[in-house]
């Protein structure tokens, strides 16, 4: 399991996140809520070792990153980026790279990663994608290819990036409904969203943040219920029961 | 047009790779025969298989156009792989040796040896890779304290390369022999290159292709992004520190003897990127064959196109070279790509 113990990080010296403790339990999808620069990106490139700790630590199993190589946290943590290159290279391809921190001298994919790589591809339901390039691909099937490669990586914490911006409604769902099945399978599943909605529909735990600072972190009905939400985003969150459950919607304050 | 658009599938793509493989062997065979003096094929293999070394045939053979091919070849080589190489480090498809100033770092070292010791031409090599290296350095290290945004590396680069040609402008004024045939060195050539001249350059170019190919994953990886290429265990600062040393050797040992030879390192890895596409691998391999078969068939043409006068190879590639690879641009922009 992966934890944050009082984790200050950010850029050029100044503390982008302050003080945050948050463990990421396996079996369960975290999601991180907050407004803009709040420090929820910088916080989980801290928690990959992206960023060095400015005080405070991340512990892998008990052990502080700064004593792992990047190639040991890369077998316990992958990474769906926010922003992504788009290589021209055949879908397949680009999902193998999830199996280099596996790979040894003279690093060559074997017929074990190709296994691995489609059957994170099924996961991600892009299997039917293999053989196209990468850079012929629509935002959402990009998107699908390289959660595929995250999967790939095989750890046992997945940490997504905004995995939901710029895709449309069916799409954002089918994400969070993959993010759920991860979760169901042991993962930890980390995700930053900016869908209040799709969070308390989705996560099994919300941390809400504001400021770099953690305000709260607990389940989607204790959340709900204690306003943190109208503080940190200065709006009110309202919940319907409907024939398909319930739904959440904000309405902006005055 | 429709031939390039045949490329895209996958006969077309082995259509290509068996034009390339034609190519390279085919210009070297060219480069030996071409020439203002007109030698059988029976003079050459004769030559060249140590049963004639006396006649003059054999003479132009094995001292003027054998070290002149192997120097067109791997130039050639050197600076394309050295293009793609700085193309993925730097994450920016403007970046080559020339661009950055790695070739002029090392033109510049060149001249201030043979400037102060005018014996130690045989260090040429070692000169020019102490030149492109500190150049390397020097254009990563400024854009790096500016923010390094891909704009900011190729104008940086641009900057140290005019400081540095600024720099062998000023030694050829104070020590006009420095550089024997200073237009030459500048615009790029193989006159009078000698295979002693060219063994430390080939060793160097043989070893850095060798250690960039075996790095061929690691780049792979590296063009994803550097967060992404972290957290997927990539040593990405090592890496790529380790890379540009390579791009600078590969471009430096190419300077020493072939002066400052523009363009290939731009052109050839954009051109053969539209076929074999983004992995590292395939793409190295193109470009090396590429390159060198494009600038070995422009020395041809730049001995026999004016014989018995003949041009800097430089000047051929640039009027070869260019149109092409805007020609290629403009079909991007057309939507051909």
């Amino acid at each position: 399991m992966i934890e944050t113990k009082d984790l200050c990080a950010g850029y050029y010296g100044k503390a982008v996140v302050q003080n945050v403790s948050l463990d990421f339990l396996p079996g369960q999808v975290l999601v991180l809520l907050g407004p803009n620069g709040c420090g929820k990106s910088t916080l989980l490139k801290a928690a990959l070792g992206l960023l060095p700790p400015m005080q405070g630590t991340v512990l892998y199993d008990g052990t502080d990153i700064r004593s792992l190589s990047h190639r040991q946290i890369a077998q316990q943590a992958a990474l769906l980026t926010q922003s992504r290159s788009t290589p021209s290279i055949q879908a397949l391809r680009m999902v193998l790279h999830g199996r280099f921190p596996y790979l040894s001298y003279p690093r060559r994919y074997s017929g074990r990663d190709r296994d691995i790589a489609r059957a994170a591809m099924q996961t991600a339901g892009c299997d039917a994608l293999e053989r196209e390039n990468v850079s012929e691909l629509s935002g959402g099937q990009r998107q699908a290819v390289y959660l595929a490669m995250a999967l790939a990586q095989d750890t046992q914490t997945v940490f997504m990036d905004e995995p939901t911006t710029f895709l449309d409604v069916r799409r954002q769902m089918q994400t969070m409904q993959t993010a759920q099945r991860l979760a169901a399978e042991g993962k930890a599943v980390v995700a930053v969203l900016h869908d209040i909605a799709l969070a308390l529909r989705f996560a099994d735990r919300i941390a809400v943040m504001l400021d770099g600072r953690l305000l709260q972190c607990a389940a989607p009905e204790e959340i709900l219920r204690s306003g943190v939400l109208e503080r940190a985003f200065g709006v009110q969150v309202y919940c319907a029961d409907t024939p398909h459950g319930k739904q959440y919607y904000c309405v902006a304050e005055d | 047009m429709s031939c390039l658009r045949t490329f895209s599938t996958r006969r077309g793509k082995r259509l290509f790779w068996a034009l390339l493989c034609l190519l390279t062997p085919a210009a070297a065979v060219l480069s030996i025969c071409a020439g203002s003096v007109t030698l059988s094929l029976h003079d050459i293999f004769s030559a060249l298989l140590g049963r004639d070394t006396t006649s003059a045939a054999a003479r132009i053979v094995l001292y003027t156009r054998l070290p002149r091919t192997c120097a067109a070849l791997l130039a050639g080589a050197a600076l394309a792989v050295a293009g793609v190489v700085i193309q993925n480090v730097l994450d920016n498809p403007l970046a080559s040796s020339g661009v950055i100033g790695v070739n002029s770092g090392a033109g510049l070292a060149v001249a201030l040896l043979c400037a102060a010791v005018p014996t130690a031409q045989k260090y040429a090599p070692l000169a020019a890779f102490l030149g492109a290296v500190a150049a390397a350095l020097l254009v990563m290290g400024l854009s790096k304290s500016t923010g390094a945004s891909r704009m900011k590396v190729v104008l940086a680069g641009v900057a140290v390369s005019g400081l540095f040609s600024a720099g062998i402008d000023a030694v050829v004024t104070v020590v006009p022999e420095a550089l024997g045939g200073v237009s030459d060195f500048r615009i790029g050539g193989f006159t009078g290159v000698t295979m002693a001249r060219l063994a430390p350059a080939a060793a160097v170019i043989a070893l850095a292709l060798v250690l960039v190919l075996s790095l061929s994953q690691q780049m792979n990886v590296l063009s994803l992004g550097d967060d992404v290429a972290r957290s997927l265990g990539l040593s990405v600062g090592a890496v790529r520190c380790v890379l540009l040393v390579l791009a600078a050797a590969l471009a430096g040992a190419a300077v020493s003897f072939a002066g400052l030879l523009g363009f290939v390192g731009l052109i050839v890895p954009h051109a053969v990127r539209r076929f074999t596409g983004q992995e590292a691998l395939p793409l190295l391999v193109a470009s090396a064959l590429g390159g060198a078969g494009f600038v070995t068939l422009c020395d041809v043409l730049a001995r026999v196109l004016f014989s018995p006068f003949e041009l800097p190879v430089g000047i051929v590639l640039a009027f070869a070279g260019v149109p092409f690879f805007l020609w290629l641009l403009l079909r991007r922009r057309e939507g051909h790509g």
